[in-house]
């Protein structure tokens, strides 16, 4: 896996990464894309890890060593149907006033407190146009100032209105963009900066839209696909980072949707990436295979890209890698 | 998920089981005409047009342990028997060889040349009769037609179907093992090295562009693996190369092929877990058996062709021994399904297995079938 890192302007020196103590899981990860969520409290010294099993989600957190010290499973919410109704993605969202954790699932879409010990919020997904032969599902999520956004199976985004606390989540727009299911959504870090586009949402046509957040959201940019899906995107300082499921990742800048960079990065369709928020160029600086192992997460576990975590599919356990 | 991804898995599947009884029918030296006539059967009844009918419709996957139901029918649907220890080991090697299909398949659009890959294969087994082979034709231009123009993204998701459905099963089969294609802790060995997928580029290289487009600079970069490009995309035509070898007969050799039982996997405890808590969704499972084996059609033995046992160990105590240790966590309870209080439902029932009734079909325990039947009519 090759992790899209980042360096500061007067480091020169590459980085490499080590292995570090695995955190234990109850459950294997499921072979989805984008299967790991982190949530950093530096304030309190713990780091919460979110992965999907299939029906079920765990939470974990962990101490800085990867001492892991509590978990926790959450379910889909039950519905009318024949099988137990499966979990797409779990994410943690950081607002200006709250963390939400946000499950998606193929009914619907579930909000709890960032411990998840409460939930306060259900979304049932309306499937009424979908033919017979389509899956219905919501899959990527985003937090965008005190918005929450979802993707769906149609293609369309839903934009959740988050009060400062309490329950009382309102849905108040449903972004038309895409044709095809969306697969991931990803909101600049840096809000509040001179940014104009600051969310970018993905599909699986590999198609990306850039919008910009507001009471209303506005269209800014399409970057046409190329017949593969783009399982993963990430937005920062007015860059798009997009990785392909032909191996690629390419850079474009978000307001034109100029291409800056492409690279031959895999061997395998990408099923995660991630940027480190304090950040500078961008350059290959680290290779690292997990033998015998399809990688279907990955995070860094902190802001400067000082460390990072993976999962793979049908392991119960959470890779840890750290730089030396 | 996917709710197109129930044939590919069964026609996998079903194709690895012809593999493995091709071989054992050799090993065990059984008459060849007899051992045509049991795959024959078994052939035709799978791409009989009134199941495959009920198996094409857009459905969500079932458990393994419905799932099993069918190929235990299915391996019964002429003169061969197998005991409960042999079936179990049966289905352990065909969903272990197709786990290791779905996951070394370099695009996920791959999985529909494996499938071709199985079709090809029984064609071969079935040259001599028109009739059959006319029925897998028909086949093959279903699956064209179902699946000739899904789009990545819609395969990608049937990928994953298919690994949830395989998900946590790590069943150590030897021959795997010695072919260093699965570790000594189940897991499945991934390449990292050969050809990349059809439509990617070999890893190693950074382009970056001015605003106008231009390629301003190239900076290669050391991948890790050691790749080369694809040579030929696989054909999806009726006939052609499939390039890819996944999904063709491994067991041509005639080696023995056993699964190790003891030291499953831990990882497999949690799981396993809700698979035996009695399963709320058994009815529906239920219902979608009866649909699907009323288009099976069994035809009873006829004439005075006596029927054998195939053995898929090489030993009777080698089986009787596999039996008593087989862990319980790893044990498919096959669904007998016989009278519920439900009259309509009993009669429906009742009268689709009488038409699928074999005679000397072992009974399973008795307990197995209350506790089955008292879920029933709990729900």
């Amino acid at each position: 896996m090759v992790a899209v890192d980042s360096q500061g302007p007067q480091d020169s020196a590459v980085r490499m990464f080590r292995r570090e103590r695995s955190i234990p899981l109850r459950g294997s990860a499921a072979a989805l894309c984008n299967n790991l969520s982190v949530l950093q409290l530096p304030s309190r010294n713990l780091t919460h890890f979110g992965v999907v099993h299939g029906p079920s989600a765990q939470l974990v957190s962990a101490a800085p060593e990867g001492v892991p010290l509590a978990q926790r499973q959450l379910h889909a919410k039950e519905g009318a149907g024949v099988s137990p109704p499966l979990i797409t993605q779990v994410h943690w969202c950081v607002l200006p006033f709250r963390v939400l954790l946000v499950l998606t699932s193929h009914r619907g879409i579930q909000m709890y407190e960032s411990d998840g010990s409460v939930m306060v919020y259900w979304h049932a997904l309306d499937s009424g146009d979908a033919s017979p032969v389509q899956a219905v599902f919501a899959r990527g999520i985003a937090a965008s100032g005190h918005f929450i956004c979802v993707g769906t199976w149609s293609g369309r985004i839903l934009v959740f209105d988050i009060p400062a606390k309490g329950p009382n989540i309102v849905l108040s727009e449903e972004l038309a963009g895409h044709q095809t299911p969306v697969t991931d959504i990803a909101t600049e870090p840096a809000q509040g900066q001179d940014c104009v586009a600051d969310m970018v949402t993905a599909d699986d046509s590999g198609l990306l839209c850039v919008w910009r957040s507001g009471p209303e959201f506005k269209l800014l940019t399409r970057i046409p696909g190329f017949g593969v899906p783009c399982p993963s995107v990430q937005l920062w300082h007015g860059t798009v980072a997009a990785g392909y499921g032909d191996g690629q990742v390419r850079l474009y800048e978000a307001g034109t949707g100029t291409l800056h960079v492409q690279i031959s990065a895999h061997a395998r369709a990408i099923c995660a990436l991630d940027l480190a928020s304090e950040a500078g160029k961008v350059e290959h600086c680290h290779g690292e295979c997990v033998p015998d192992t399809q990688v279907c997460g990955a995070r860094f576990c902190d802001p400067s890209g000082s460390s990072f975590a993976v999962t793979g599919y049908d392991l119960a356990e959470i890779l840890r890698f750290s730089s030396v | 998920m996917s709710v197109r991804t129930l044939p590919l898995l069964f026609l996998n599947l079903g194709g690895e089981m012809l593999y493995i009884l091709d071989q054992r029918l050799r090993a065990q030296n059984i008459p060849g005409d007899k051992a045509r006539k049991v795959l024959h059967d078994i052939i035709s009844t799978m791409f009989n047009r009134k199941f495959m009918e009920e198996l094409f419709k857009p459905q969500d996957l079932y458990s393994k342990k419905a799932l099993r139901t069918v190929y235990d029918r299915l391996a019964h649907a002429s003169i061969m028997r197998l005991n409960q220890a042999s079936m179990d080991k049966l289905y352990d090697l065909m969903t272990m060889a197709f786990k290791h299909q779905v996951l070394l398949c370099p695009r996920p659009k791959d999985v529909l040349l494996v499938t071709f890959n199985h079709l090809d294969a029984i064609k071969g087994f079935i040259q001599d009769s028109p009739a059959i082979l006319h029925q897998v034709e028909e086949i093959f231009r279903q699956l064209t037609e179902t699946y000739g123009g899904l789009s990545a993204g819609e395969f990608q998701l049937i990928r994953q179907t298919l690994l949830t459905f395989f998900q946590d099963l790590h069943i150590r089969v030897s021959l795997f093992l010695k072919d260093k294609v699965q570790n000594s802790n189940g897991r499945f060995v991934l390449p990292v090295s050969g050809p990349v997928p059809w439509g990617t580029e070999v890893p190693g290289l950074i382009r970056m562009f001015d605003s106008k487009g231009k390629e301003v600079k190239k900076v290669e970069f050391k991948h890790g693996g050691n790749y080369v490009t694809a040579p030929k995309e696989g054909s999806f035509e009726l006939y052609g190369d499939r390039v890819l070898k996944l999904g063709t007969n491994m067991y041509s050799m005639n080696r023995p092929v056993e699964t190790h039982m003891s030291g499953a996997s831990k990882n497999l405890a949690p799981r396993t877990q809700e698979n035996i808590a009695p399963n709320p969704l058994a009815k529906e499972e239920l219902n979608f058996l009866a649909r699907l084996m009323g288009g099976m059609e069994i035809k009873k033995p006829s004439g005075p062709e006596p029927g054998f046992r195939l053995n898929l160990f090489t030993t009777d105590e080698e089986e009787e021994q596999a039996a008593l240790t087989r862990p319980e966590e790893l044990s498919y309870e096959v669904i007998n399904i016989q009278a519920t209080q439900d009259q309509q439902r009993n009669e429906e029932l009742a009268r689709i297995m009488g038409e699928l009734e074999v005679t000397d079909q072992p009974r399973q325990s008795a307990s197995k079938g209350d506790d089955l039947l008292a879920m029933m009519d709990g729900l």
